[in-house]
């Protein structure tokens, strides 16, 4: 039960990948980066004397700005180009801010413990932390928000025609450049808030990163670019899965069968979009 | 700026230059300072133990000058140590320990941080017959090369979590049990560091007979421990042990609380450094946790007098209280002392055959080298957080509490 909600903090990290990736084309490896960062925020917080459940919206309104920043500096310049420059430019970005965050706030493991109850059943045998019911509330939280924004919003629609057709949207007055900087921005700010979760939940360091670009990636391929329902249903799925795997192989194949999952999942789609003439791009 | 002027920032640019490129020319011994080496993690993932690495090794300098230095032979030395940033990474090392050898003119070098650095630095020691005393490397691997030059002031891993299966079994003797009856659960990170350990502990509960239920190798980059967690709770065993740096000993706390998983005796390690009593609180209650070295063992030496006081001194010094990572440090400094004034000589050959003779208490423990360079005459320590606090309670013999058991959970 309470691994099932584990899969929600990796859902919310997807639903911005799926975001950047279907807008941009941008396949965005500093992922992971995004939610250390959002739990050194709330992990800072916390130290200052704030509830770890405040730091969820600064962590995310903070990342927003970085995120925005990030995007005037360097993501405009790879967004119109080839998918592999994305992919090299957002992995020399993630290696740069961990080597930063590691210089600011030393590699030492840190964590927020926001002093949530466990609940237990059965006699202890089936335990669910609230915390993590918490992450699960604001996962289903920021997918319906995201969800409504996209439909409804002048702003959501306009990310909508950018993601359909860039250069027709541009001809219909739209600031496509805006769009994609609150895009990157909106993502930064996802991965911030999940980043929150995670330092009340577990622990932060500054090399926490790379799991969750990889899972992000991963139930994006899975759900597709453009289903937040379904990036949540597979990021649930991942998580009860991956820790299913790990009680019953043992911990030493939990990274592994994450792994293989994810070139079972490489394979069965190709043929899949083979049979079904499905185009990817 | 006029034409003099130019001339002579030119000149006094040259010269620094000349200064610059003559200085490192100079060899083992300026004047009446012996210059020791190292390459310490100042930047990079291990630069918080890194830093402590120094401070150990500067304080030693500072006491060892202040008290008068080094008598070789019929003079006395001061000490200085050259320092470079090894950025925490094993290629770096290599290179600085050759800079330190062959630019620097450096004889005697002291270790870096981590046994993977130690790991690096070794094989060029090695080659340039340069003796190093380290206290940072615990990895037992180093000391199967057969390495002739290095020597290790620390415990080396195999013995970490060795004290807490014979506590298990004792405890389970006192209250009249068989220790074969006893469960144990491992979970250990997959690299070299806690698979030694896991050696060292493996091979005690199967000369006591116990049985082991769980044996789990946590993947490095895991930050969730629950499906380990979850069978260990089916299972209930007696003891569980867990070593998995800062990372396993948080993860280790945390989760143990939030699952409620009820083990009477846990032991990990990297407690102090993970700062679980601090930060946890009362989810940290009862854990034992291994440890190199306490301020509150009956050791002294001439130079620090009890380990209290050299605690005292260094938190006077650097404004924190001294991790082990430091004392060991300090230690690694005060075995050159003892073997150069034992030598009375500054030949390579005689101080390594010196340094292997070692057979002295420091503050930070007895020091006797074996044949292949570890300490072999220092046991680890238990403690047990009790009341927020860590107290020593393994080995017995310098225990400053009684152990807790069985492990009761917060509320």
């Amino acid at each position: 039960m309470s691994n099932l909600l584990i899969g929600a903090v990796f859902a919310l990290a997807a639903y911005g990948m799926a975001l950047v990736w279907g807008v941009m084309n941008v396949v965005n490896i500093c992922q992971g980066e995004f939610v250390m960062l959002g739990g050194y925020t709330a992990y800072f917080l916390f130290k200052a004397g704030v509830h770890p459940l405040v730091g969820i919206p600064v962590a995310a309104v903070l990342l927003f700005v970085f995120g925005w920043l990030l995007y005037r500096a360097v993501i405009f310049r790879v967004v119109d180009k080839d998918l592999f420059i994305s992919i090299l430019a957002t992995f020399g970005l993630s290696i740069l801010l961990q080597q930063l965050a590691n210089q600011l706030f030393g590699a030492d493991v840190r964590t927020a413990d926001a002093g949530f109850r466990t609940l237990f059943f059965f006699d202890n045998m089936v335990t669910v932390s609230v915390v993590k019911i918490v992450a699960f509330g604001a996962a289903l939280l920021v997918g319906a928000i995201l969800m409504l924004f996209l439909k409804k919003s002048r702003l959501g629609q306009a990310i909508r025609a950018t993601a359909q057709n860039a250069r027709a949207a541009r001809i219909m007055g739209i600031d496509t450049g805006r769009v994609y900087a609150t895009t990157y921005a909106l993502n930064a700010a996802i991965c911030g808030a999940a980043g929150a979760l995670v330092a009340m939940t577990w622990l932060i360091h500054p090399y926490l990163g790379l799991p969750y670009t990889v899972r992000s990636f991963m139930i994006v391929i899975l759900a597709g670019l453009g289903n937040v329902a379904a990036v949540l249903a597979a990021g649930l799925g991942l998580g009860a899965a991956e820790n299913f795997a790990g009680f019953i192989l043992g911990a030493e194949y939990q990274s592994a069968f994450v792994f293989a999952l994810l070139v079972a999942i490489l394979l069965w789609r190709r043929f899949w979009l083979d049979r079904t003439r499905g185009y990817l791009k | 700026m006029g034409k003099p002027q130019i001339r002579s920032t030119l000149a006094l640019g040259a010269l620094a230059i000349l200064v610059a490129a003559g200085v490192p020319a100079s060899a083992k011994v300026e004047g009446d300072t012996i210059v020791l080496g190292a390459a310490v993690s100042l930047t990079g993932k291990y630069s918080t133990n890194g830093k402590n690495t120094q401070d150990g090794y500067e304080l030693a300098v500072a006491r060892v000058n202040e008290k008068g230095g080094v008598q070789v032979g019929d003079k006395t030395y001061k000490l200085k140590v050259v320092y470079y940033d090894d950025e925490s990474t094993p290629a770096r090392a290599a290179q600085l320990a050759e800079r330190l050898i062959n630019q620097d003119g450096v004889k005697f070098l002291l270790g870096p941080y981590s046994s993977g650095l130690t790991k690096a630095i070794a094989p060029v020691t090695e080659k340039y017959k340069i003796p190093m005393v380290e206290g940072n490397g615990a990895s037992l691997s180093l000391f199967k090369e057969g390495y002739r030059y290095l020597f290790a002031t620390l415990s080396t891993t195999e013995f970490y979590l060795k004290e807490a299966v014979n506590l298990a079994a004792m405890t389970a003797q006192a209250a009249g049990r068989d220790p074969a009856e006893l469960k144990v659960a491992m979970a250990f990170e997959n690299d070299p560091f806690s698979q030694d350990i896991r050696a060292g502990v493996t091979e005690d509960a199967e000369r006591w007979g116990m049985k082991v239920v769980v044996d789990d190798k946590l993947p490095p980059e895991l930050n969730d421990m629950a499906a380990t967690l979850t069978k260990i709770k089916a299972v209930k065993p007696d003891l569980l042990l867990v070593s998995g740096h800062t990372k396993g000993a948080t993860l280790a706390v945390r989760q143990t609380a939030e699952m409620r998983v009820e083990v009477p005796m846990i032991a990990i390690t990297h407690c102090d450094s993970a700062q679980v009593a601090e930060t946890l609180g009362s989810a940290a209650e009862y854990f034992l946790c291994a440890s190199q070295w306490d301020r509150s063992l009956s050791y002294r030496d001439d130079w620090f007098g009890s380990a209290e006081e050299y605690a005292q001194l260094f938190e006077a010094t650097y404004d924190y209280s001294p991790p082990y990572q430091a004392a060991e440090s300090t230690a690694a400094v005060l075995v050159f002392v003892d073997a150069l004034q034992r030598a009375g000589s500054f030949d390579t050959e005689e101080v390594r055959d010196a340094i292997a003779a070692t057979d002295m208490q420091t503050f930070y423990g007895n020091i006797k080298f074996d044949e292949t360079g570890k300490n072999i005459a220092k046991p680890m320590v238990l403690y047990q957080v009790q009341d927020g606090q860590y107290k020593v309670v393994a080995p017995t013999d310098w225990a400053s509490a009684k152990l807790i058991h069985p492990r009761r959970l917060p509320e």
